[in-house]
């Protein structure tokens, strides 16, 4: 009986294997971290050999955070995103970090990496969905505390009925809160856009947050070519003394955002302060531009740029994207693809440049409400006469057959059984 | 080294404001500074805006005398009357969002930890009786399950005194508040039941009665959790405006108060218990040696 205990197989009541294991021993683990150097942020982005591996998008970012340099990882679970901050427990583990604790839940847990980012050290967070939202009074005050700081967001159902599959609807909510947000395509942003944003993220002009979404399922459990650089190679140190805010340290002066906390105060000085710091964080957002262009090749991507029908997306639209601008072509039809890396700082400019010789273009999203295509209608107001069709969206966990996408690039949404209703705001 | 960032820059010595001068001439930092030599000292806080009488401001002005280095602390706040006084201390200060404390304070020791290994910076919370029993309840708790290595200290008046006056856990059975229009319908919150339960390596009660006594317990609280775990002070800091204490009548509540049900009771590990003991024999050693010395000489 107990040789046969020995062996029995366990299962979790979904029936998957259970694979927990013993914690891998330290000291084995440990020279292999110890053995990285530090590189310039353009050998490892840039210049370094790099080999294709196939991995998931919680693999790939797994793999960032192995060369990210990062000082602490404070995780808790939620599905999509466990996956990858258990990946980075075991990185933990190897001595890739110095500490890393599962906090109470995501309040408390954007809470202590707002005061790890404060002491001064290079901090991690992941969160998906409900968490987000849970964890959103805390992530709004990020910018205004000036906190350069890494949160991933792998993007799931956030609304009743509960459901836990991939739908970026959580995206809209994050816009406007100051955190600098990026949303990356596939495994390969997924492996990229998380190194980048730590070192956009700590320039002293910036000092904000970032965020790194993408989209749950369809690229976090799913597996894709990823050009990786040797994992012996990280990012420099966070210089916390190079940034535009003191650390709460007692090695220098802190930020008196105490003190003067406009809260204490009713009158007009305060209104101006609390104003002006406001303008600040978004000011600071648009002297991020040129890091993005800089290390991410610009806050957008187009393809077959001057083509008449435009297809403007981000996140995982950009790859059903690509395949239905693939099968357009086979036709004989030009269809370009602007793949918005950068949600904010938003790339207006770029957009408007784009979209120049359009005159359709159409916003396939992975949510109901549309944010996307608000964002694109709001940039181009006035700058094109293009028809700007706000679809096809799809959400709750549904996937987007290109089909979907070729539909739209043909019919406006009122024809034949397209009855999706243009956005009513 | 937190020193210099006080250090006046040579020639400027005398356009600093008097208050400024005193504080790096006579401040309380790099010495130890008593309770009984209050008045030959520049304190941390040069003014607040409280209300007349406030019991909290006394616990709050002694408390800080008690930090064992003030050069190196860092507070933590939140939403209530107390960071009114905190944010005025020449103790960087640190004011979150609602009920964050413990979760900021988590993420800032170990933080300041790793970048400073030599230097043991002291982290203390120092919010009411809303913001952690209350909306900071969750992060409270699973700070001290965690045992992370800070402070935490109620100003418990038992009431919301900074939105008006409504009802806390901490508030007692019956009591007529805001947003309690019949009486509070539960028993105040057994907090130090809690860390008791918690673990946390050293827990006291207080009332504002014995300023020594204050300034000993902040002291005893904030070097256990350098080196055990987690500690926690719970004081009574009446609000004689939401409770209509009136003010000259405010310390004799305070003394009927800890004599009816907030008497002075200390729990502490053995293990945090040793470390004192150590730490005092330390002390003693240190002293005998300086004596020493000087008689030599």
């Amino acid at each position: 009986m107990a040789e046969g205990l020995d062996t029995e197989v366990k299962t979790n009541p979904q029936g998957d294997v259970i694979t927990a294991t013993e914690a891998p021993k330290a000291k084995e683990k440990e020279n292999k971290a110890a053995k990285q150097r530090v590189v310039t942020p353009e050998y490892l982005f840039f210049e370094a050999p790099r080999t294709k591996t196939f991995i998931t998008g919680s693999e790939a970012a797994k793999e960032a955070i192995r060369r990210a340099n990062v000082d602490i990882a404070i995780s808790y679970p939620i599905t999509p995103q466990s996956e990858t901050m258990q990946q980075v427990g075991y990185l933990y583990a190897e001595g890739y970090l110095k500490d890393y604790y599962r906090g109470e839940e995501e309040y408390g847990v954007m809470s202590a990496i707002a005061g790890a980012s404060r002491a001064g050290v290079r901090a991690l967070t992941a969160t998906a969905g409900p968490g987000l939202m849970r964890g959103m009074e805390v992530i709004t005050s990020w910018p205004g505390g000036r906190m350069p700081l890494l949160l991933l967001v792998m993007c799931r159902v956030i609304n009743a009925p509960l459901a836990i599959q991939p739908d970026n609807v959580e995206l809209s909510y994050l816009l406007n809160s100051g955190v600098i947000v990026f949303h990356a395509e596939n495994q390969q942003d997924f492996f990229d856009f998380p190194l980048k944003a730590y070192m956009i993220s700590e320039k002293c002009e910036v000092t904000l947050p970032v965020a790194v979404a993408v989209d749950g399922f369809f690229v976090t459990h799913a597996r894709g070519w990823v050009e990786l650089p040797p994992e012996d190679i990280k990012l420099p140190p966070r210089e916390c003394y190079h940034e535009a805010v003191p650390m709460m340290d007692n090695e220098n002066p802190p930020a008196r955002l105490s003190r003067d906390a406009p809260i204490q105060k009713s009158n007009f000085i305060s209104y101006q302060m609390h104003a002006s710091w406001q303008q600040e964080i978004w000011a600071a957002q648009d002297r991020a531009r040129p890091w993005i262009k800089k290390y991410m090749g610009g806050l957008v991507e187009v393809v077959n740029p001057g083509a008449e029908t435009m297809i403007v997306a981000s996140g995982s639209a950009v790859s059903q994207s690509r395949e239905a601008v693939r099968q357009a072509g086979e036709k004989g039809d030009t269809i370009g693809l602007v793949k918005i890396r950068s949600l904010r700082p938003f790339p207006t400019q770029e957009l408007i440049e784009a979209c120049r010789h359009a005159k359709r273009i159409i916003v396939p999203e992975f949510n109901c409400i549309g944010w996307m295509a608000k964002e694109v209608r709001s940039a181009l107001y006035g700058q094109t006469k293009a028809e700007i069709v706000p679809g096809p969206r799809v959400f709750g966990g549904m996937s987007m057959p290109t089909e979907l996408i070729l539909e739209y690039l043909y019919k406006t949404p009122n024809e034949g059984r397209m009855t999706t209703k243009p956005l009513t705001v | 080294m937190s020193l210099e960032t006080l250090r006046i820059s040579p020639g400027f010595e005398s356009y600093m404001p008097k208050e400024y001068v005193d504080l790096v001439e006579r401040g309380p930092y790099g010495r130890d500074v008593k309770v009984s030599e209050m008045g030959t000292f520049k304190e941390v806080i040069e003014e607040h805006p409280m209300c007349a009488g406030c019991a909290m401001t006394l616990f709050i002005r002694v408390a800080l005398i008690g930090l064992p280095c003030p050069e190196h602390t860092v507070i933590l706040g939140t939403a209530g009357c107390g960071r009114l006084v905190l944010s005025q201390a020449s103790i960087p200060f640190i004011y979150g969002n609602y009920g964050d404390t413990n979760g900021v304070a988590s993420g800032l020791k170990r933080g300041l930890e790793l970048r400073f290994p030599n230097q043991t910076k002291d982290v203390v919370v120092m919010a009411g009786d809303g913001g952690l029993s209350d909306i900071g309840f969750s992060c409270v708790m699973h700070s001290w399950f965690r045992k992370e290595k800070f402070t935490t200290v109620m100003l418990d008046n038992e009431v919301y005194g900074n939105t008006g006056g409504q009802e806390s856990g901490m508030t007692n059975k019956g009591m007529v508040l805001k947003m309690a229009p019949f009486g509070k319908k539960f028993e105040k919150m057994d907090m130090i039941g809690l860390a008791k339960t918690a673990g946390v390596a050293y827990i006291a009660r207080l009332a504002p009665t014995n300023p020594t006594r204050i300034a000993n317990v902040i002291r005893k609280a904030v070097l256990i959790a350098r080196e055990v775990g987690p500690t926690y002070v719970q004081a009574y800091t009446s609000c004689n405006i939401e409770y209509a204490i009136p003010t000259p009548k405010v310390m004799d509540d305070a003394r009927a108060v800890e004599k009816d049900r907030y008497g002075f009771m200390e729990i502490i590990s053995d293990e945090a218990k040793a470390y004192l003991e150590r730490i005092e024999q330390e002390k003693k050693t240190k002293a005998k040696a300086v004596a020493g010395s000087t008689v030599e000489a």
